[in-house]
């Protein structure tokens, strides 16, 4: 591009900033209201809708204009004129190597709105953007769907780190925020820093998965020496860790805590470290590359050949079977019980996860996703009000009351009661075991 | 005597000397309180030898193809990681058809030889295309330019893989002949690293014997010695550097096979982190120099695989693996130090950097 | 065949599979399917089909290019032939696809990819599609070549604008006041379909600057320097300068929170190349792990402030030059190791550096006193809290950054013509030389380090501070290689370069989210084209260019020029 066509474009959009400037009413003012009508877009295309700035929190209500409805609601309204879609976002990890779990998510949410067809007399529109399962990315994403007023509420995000600096930017744009994978503690604890208004999730937390596997261990298969291996994500290193003192609690020992790369292929030297404490069982809770090569590794370092290995959800994937090859044998996973997903999992939800995206569920937050939407939609029609002349407005506080509010909503993943602070999960978790050959896993406990 | 220490060396060279003597000094008291405090058994240490052996053997087939590059056109093919991973992760799609016909099992040698002719034939497409496409033009040109076109080109490589077969991972299918391990003389090897390491050699001393002995070979040589006066010589210099990226390209392939024996799984990103370890392996032996590569190669396949529990776990410092990538580097920083152009020192061909 | 034919034949085949092979790749790779849901012109045609033809059209012009054929109509036929057996790929494409199911090996050969190639036909005779575009888009390319300079440059600078603006019409619609209902905003709903530009204002777009270009062309170009400010009229520069002024502290009010928060990671990275600026740049010294000291600077200024850890709980302003200290000692420990190596060996260990500190960010055994994988959360911001209420946390760090971005900016500025930076150039252009001239090159190379280092410690410290946390996982190798990649396009050593390769390597991706992940193979290719045709970068220093561009009839005016007032009277 020569410096010609960079200064002719430069011009021009400094030419229309200008403009911009001079238009009535264009700029700043913290007076402005947070969330304005959704204009007249009548395609349903991956454009999003036209946003306005998004200041302070505590706002005037929208001046309506012609409407018979008048907004009282503390953070404002979203405005749908008939025809219109509700706008419905998510914010998932869709790239980097955590992809499965955002993809799956939003796979999840598409079943979703396909079985939910309309809410309130409007179709949806779906769209998003990628949290990138980082902090920066978690911010950009934000940012960018904070900009939008159009969006009703946010399906997301996949990744707790990018919650934490994600959500506070949602909240203050007024959004209403479900996840259906966050895990960490701290998103839901009352008073805590990174708990903000507006914010639910569906996703059991860590200290849930992390207690149920010291459990089964303890317990179920008898065993007192553990080991772990996390590979430096948050998410690991955090079960790992709950792992561990639920084990200690119990009673076990912990003979060492690895830590190793996600990308990292040759394990064998970690392994026969660990095979120095003579640990009973080794518990790594990370992902399928390198979990499979562990499992695999695992059966030839010496000391550890009649070790227990068992891993976490983020191993219930075909592709263990095949990364790990016959080794997976006897691989326990500790993961969501699939089982009380009730029958409409395995006969409608299922097959139409085949049909739409031609795979089987890639991860395991597929159905919490869905969960997510519902309860989502369920609250949508709950607090909307339809107007005289057909529009369709949706109180904002209303409805993040409304989530918060939610009671034995019977969804995919369980019966689901909502806490003030947003804990929505019923949380069940189960230890499924590997068998050659078998996908998915068979269910040993409870 | 005195003043002519005190002018040769500076306060600089002092400093760094110390930097030097207080790391080397760390890892060895390491060393001596692992050591006598007992927490590994003799097997265990022998066992991560042979684990640090068999890896240092597919660093050095990487390496050697740097350790070429460099030594004929002095850069850094930064995109040799990605024709390493091209080479496996086309030739999986053989090993998953001939597993599902059978006939990987049945006949697991000849199965084994088409899968590393077809990563060869692979990698070293990869490989001259790179040097005609990005290299060849920018033969002339300061050394950050290559530098720069050969990240870029690496960026390209792996995305363009990523795009073709997909950004999931694949994986090798067991070969039941080679599962398990083998008693050699009271110690266990499990049978894939003894394939890894004896697969290294063999190449190693081929790529030897072709420089050493054909024609092609001493092309390679001369002009990596003074590239203006073979081209006086009559030496087609196009064409042997052309050669130099095909051979290091199909040393890649080859590696390739023998890393998936090792760790069977392929996705696009495999090739980055083992390529920059064989660039430190080079680096460490001398860049520029081939027996260097493979003696760094197996140097730092060895810390890696020891490092940490030798150096480390005596210090009381938890999860000591964690850390093998950083100590290696700076196990390659404290032999820089005091040999400032690696174990082996660069190849003496005196052009001016 | 007389030879002239047979070596049209030749080429057209030859060329035309390679581009065939092209789109096929593109195809393969996903890119066309992916793009495929942007019009660039609405109903007319879509950034994927653009992707899948252009090779086509580049084809036939490069087909021609090389057999040098003048005469129209064999150069159309050539036009022809070319595209004709690029088609033949794809048509090769289509046939193998029906036979056997691709996925396996290629999970992009689907049937949306098949009707998309063969724009919706099915087979058989999809397979003749192919073939009839390629031959058209052959003639296209062909005859693009056969055009005058003149007409050609401006049809090829039309339809990129029109292009670029179909492709980013998106983006026009998240600036808060193009969605208010208003004139402004009808104009723009008019110019803008649904998606990408409408046709009517496609096409006066394109004649439009079609004419202004073909206008422009014809004129001859005045031999003037390039532009330098101290000749400019004063009054001028201060008029220009205070516009600027007011247009910059505006602008997050006037592009919303998105594009203000695109800004600010433009602004970050700016600030970190800048320094590297410094040390690749001017002192020339290749630091492959500059992510070292960004890391540094965030976990200082974490350490500092975050009341999590406990340790200090300083506040930002507290903290910020402690941080800074921090970098700068970090960069001269991490310069005296490397006093002695070269090119490649420094390349090496700097990046060992870099994965060195990550590393030791993420590990268990510095977790109590850095946070380890859950790294360090509740890092101050420069405000308190009741000015967030006010102004929000992008605007407020735009701000920041762009006093950063200017302090670093003018530092940078005068180092390169201030002794230091001489010195450093020398370092650069030979270091026996330079050492033999008396340079101290020690304190040279380790003041080199330390600047740069401190920079990025500044734009670590501000990136802490904006996302409230630091985690180790935003530290690795590819921020090191994505800071050299923009020096490097922007143009080395050079501030404008530097600004520049900002806002294409880290500005536009933001923008074209929805394509992140083909973003690095499209970042690589262009890093590769660069190398091979501009390795100067998209404004280099004055210097470098004509480095790089040794031997090339140049800059004979240039240094009249320089000379004229100079030497007006003989001496």
């Amino acid at each position: 591009m020569n410096k010609k066509i960079f200064t002719l474009l430069s011009l021009l959009v400094l030419a229309s900033m200008i403009l911009a400037a001079c238009a009535p009413a264009a700029t700043e003012a913290p007076a402005e209201p947070a969330a304005t009508e959704a204009p007249a877009e009548p395609e349903e295309s991956a454009a999003t809708e036209a946003p306005a700035p998004t200041e302070a929190p505590a706002e005037p209500e929208a001046p309506s204009g012609d409407m018979a409805y008048e907004c009282s609601d503390e953070i404002g309204c979203v405005d749908i004129a008939p025809g219109d879609p509700v706008h419905i976002a998510y914010a998932l990890v869709l790239s980097t190597a955590d992809e499965t779990l955002g993809v799956d998510s939003r796979n999840g949410i598409e079943i979703a709105v396909e079985d939910r067809g309309q809410i309130a007399g409007h179709a949806i529109l779906l769209d998003g953007e990628d949290e990138q399962c980082s902090a920066e990315g978690g911010q950009a994403a934000a940012a960018k769907l904070a900009a939008d007023p159009s969006i009703v509420a946010v399906i997301g995000t996949s990744c707790s780190s990018a919650a934490r600096v994600a959500v506070p930017l949602l909240s203050q744009a007024g959004f209403t925020i479900i996840s259906p994978s966050n895990t960490a503690l701290d998103l839901t604890i009352a008073g805590n820093e990174n708990q903000h208004p507006g914010y639910a999730r569906t996703a059991h937390s860590d200290s849930v998965q992390g207690k149920a596997a010291a459990e089964f261990v303890y317990n179920e298969l008898g065993l007192r020496k553990a080991a772990t291996i996390h590979d430096g994500s948050l998410y690991a290193e955090q079960l790992q860790g709950v792992f561990a003192e639920e084990f200690q609690a119990l009673g076990g020992e912990i003979t060492g805590q690895e830590a190793v790369d996600p990308n990292q292929t040759d394990f064998i030297s970690v392994l026969t470290s660990i095979a120095a404490g003579e640990p009973e069982i080794i518990y790594y809770p990370i992902f399928i590359a390198a979990g499979s090569l562990i499992t695999r590794q695992a059966k030839d370092t010496t000391g550890l050949e009649d070790v227990v290995l068992m891993g976490a959800d983020g191993m219930f994937s075909p592709d263990v079977m095949e990364g790990a090859g016959d080794a997976v044998e006897g691989l326990y996973v500790s993961s969501p019980d699939f089982t009380v997903f009730g029958d409409a999992y395995e006969t409608d939800f299922v097959p139409k996860y085949e049909e739409m995206f031609g795979t089987g569920p890639l991860s395991i937050f597929h159905a919490h996703a869905y969960d997510a939407f519902m309860i989502a939609a369920d609250a949508i029609e709950k607090v909307a009000v339809q107007d005289a002349d057909g529009t369709l407005h949706i109180p904002r506080q209303a409805l993040r009351d409304a989530v918060y509010a939610t009671e034995n909503h019977v969804g995919m993943t369980g019966n689901l009661t909502c806490t003030p602070t947003g804990d929505c999960a019923d949380p069940h978790i189960a230890v499924y075991e590997y068998h050659a050959g078998e996908f998915p896993p068979e269910k040993v406990w409870p | 005597m005195l003043r002519n220490w005190r002018q040769r060396v500076s306060l600089t060279d002092v400093i760094v000397w110390a930097i030097g003597v207080v790391l080397a000094a760390g890892v060895i008291y390491g060393t001596i309180v692992t050591l006598r405090a007992e927490i590994y058994a003799g097997r265990t240490w022998i066992d991560l030898t042979i684990t640090g052996l068999a890896l240092g053997g597919v660093y050095a087939l990487i390496a050697l193809g740097y350790t070429l590059v460099y030594g004929i056109l002095k850069m850094i093919n930064f995109a040799h990681g990605e024709v390493f991973m091209s080479g496996p992760f086309t030739a999986v799609f053989l090993a998953i058809y001939l597993d599902n016909i059978g006939f990987l099992n049945t006949h697991p040698i000849i199965s084994l030889l088409m899968i590393t002719i077809l990563s060869a034939t692979v990698a070293t497409t990869i490989a001259v295309l790179l040097e005609r496409i990005a290299y060849k033009p920018l033969r002339g040109a300061p050394r950050l330019v290559p530098l720069i076109t050969a990240i870029g080109a690496s960026f390209f490589l792996q995305y363009t893989f990523r795009g073709l077969y997909g950004s999931g991972i694949k994986a090798y299918p067991e070969i039941d002949v080679l599962q398990g391990s083998w008693e050699i003389a009271g110690i266990s090897i499990v049978k894939t690293q003894a394939v890894s390491i004896v697969g290294a050699v063999l190449m190693m001393l081929v790529i030897w014997g072709i420089s050493r002995f054909t024609r092609v070979g001493k092309a390679m040589r001369a002009v990596s010695e003074d590239q203006e006066v073979s081209a006086l010589m009559g030496i087609d210099v196009d064409r042997t550097i052309m050669n130099t990226f095909a051979l290091g390209g199909a040393a890649a392939g080859v590696a390739g096979i023998l890393y998936v024996l090792l760790f069977p799984i392929v996705n696009f990103f495999m090739g980055f982190i083992p390529g920059l370890k064989a660039f430190t392996a080079a680096v460490l032996g001398g860049i520029g120099n081939p027996i260097g590569a493979f003696l760094g190669a197996m140097v730092l396949g060895l810390i890696e695989a020891i490092g940490p529990s030798l150096f480390l776990t005596g210090l009381g410092i938890p999860a000591p693996y964690q850390l093998k990538d950083a100590l290696a580097f700076v196990i390659l920083v404290l032999i820089l130090i005091f040999r400032p152009t690696g174990i082996l020192g660069e190849r003496i061909s005196r052009t001016k950097a | 065949m007389t030879e002239k034919q047979s070596s049209l034949w030749k080429t057209a085949i030859s060329v035309g599979l390679v581009v065939g092979g092209i789109s096929l790749l593109l195809s393969l790779v996903g890119m066309v399917a992916a793009f495929n849901e942007r019009d660039i012109i609405t109903g007319a045609f879509t950034m994927g089909q653009l992707l899948l033809f252009s090779p086509l059209i580049v084809g036939g012009y490069a087909a021609l290019l090389r057999s040098q054929e003048k005469s129209l109509v064999r150069g159309l036929f050539g036009g022809v032939l070319t595209g004709f057996f690029g088609g033949l790929v794809l048509t090769a494409l289509l046939v193998i696809g029906q036979q056997a199911d691709l996925r396996l090996m290629f999970p992009n050969a689907s049937p949306e990819l098949y009707s998309i190639i063969s724009f919706g036909v099915e087979p058989p005779l999809s397979y003749v599609v192919p073939l009839i575009y390629g031959a058209i888009f052959g003639i296209i390319g062909a005859g693009l070549e056969l055009l005058p300079t003149r007409v050609r440059s401006a049809v090829l600078t039309a339809s990129l604008w029109v292009i670029v603006l179909g492709l980013f019409r998106d983006m026009f619609f998240l600036i808060p006041v193009l969605t208010r209902p208003g004139p402004i905003t009808t104009i723009f709903r008019w110019i803008f379909g649904p998606s990408g530009l409408s046709v009517p204002a496609a096409i006066i777009l394109f004649v439009t600057v079609f004419g202004i270009n073909f206008w422009r062309f014809g004129r001859p170009k005045p031999a003037t320097p390039r532009r330098g400010f101290s000749e400019q009229n004063r009054t001028v520069r201060w008029i220009v300068i205070a516009i600027a002024s007011v247009i910059l502290l505006l602008l997050p009010q006037v592009l919303g929170i998105f594009f203000t928060e695109v800004l600010d990671n433009v602004g970050i990275y700016l600030i970190m190349a800048l320094g590297l600026n410094i040390v690749v740049g001017y002192a020339g010294l290749l630091d492959l792990g500059y992510v070292a000291f960004f890391a540094i600077g965030a976990y200082t200024m974490g350490v500092l402030t975050s009341p999590e850890l406990g340790f200090f709980n300083l506040n930002f302003w507290a903290a910020l030059p402690f941080a800074l200290l921090a970098t700068t000692l970090s960069g001269v420990i991490l310069g005296l190791p490397v006093l002695r190596m070269r090119g490649d060996y420094l390349a090496i260990v700097t990046l060992g550096f870099g994965e060195i500190v990550r590393i030791l960010a993420l590990s268990e055994w510095l977790r109590p006193y850095i946070g380890g994988t859950q790294g360090i959360q509740q890092i101050a911001i420069p405000v308190s809290d009741y000015i967030l209420e006010i102004l929000n946390t992008q605007a407020l760090f735009y701000y920041l950054i762009l006093a950063g971005c200017l302090v670093v900016g003018f530092i940078a500025w005068r180092l390169k013509d201030s002794r230091l930076g001489r010195s450093w150039i020398a370092l650069r252009e030979d270091e026996d030389v330079a050492q033999a001239m008396g340079l101290n090159t020690v304190t040279t190379k380790l003041l080199a380090f330390a600047t740069g280092a401190t920079f990025a410690g500044l734009s670590g410290a501000i990136f802490a501070s904006k996302l409230n946390s630091a985690y180790p996982h935003s530290f690795d190798l590819m921020v090191s290689i994505f800071v050299l990649c923009i020096i490097i396009i922007g143009g080395m050593g050079s501030i404008p370069g530097a600004i520049l390769g900002s806002f294409f390597l880290i500005g536009l991706p933001e923008l074209l989210r929805g394509f992140s992940e083909f973003r690095l193979l499209v970042v690589g290719a262009v890093m590769v084209a660069m190398m091979l045709i501009k390795p100067e970068g998209l404004w280099p220093e004055e210097r470098r260019r004509l480095e790089l561009h040794e031997g090339e009839s140049e800059p004979a005016e240039v240094v009249e020029e320089e000379f004229a007032p100079v030497g007006s009277s003989p001496d």
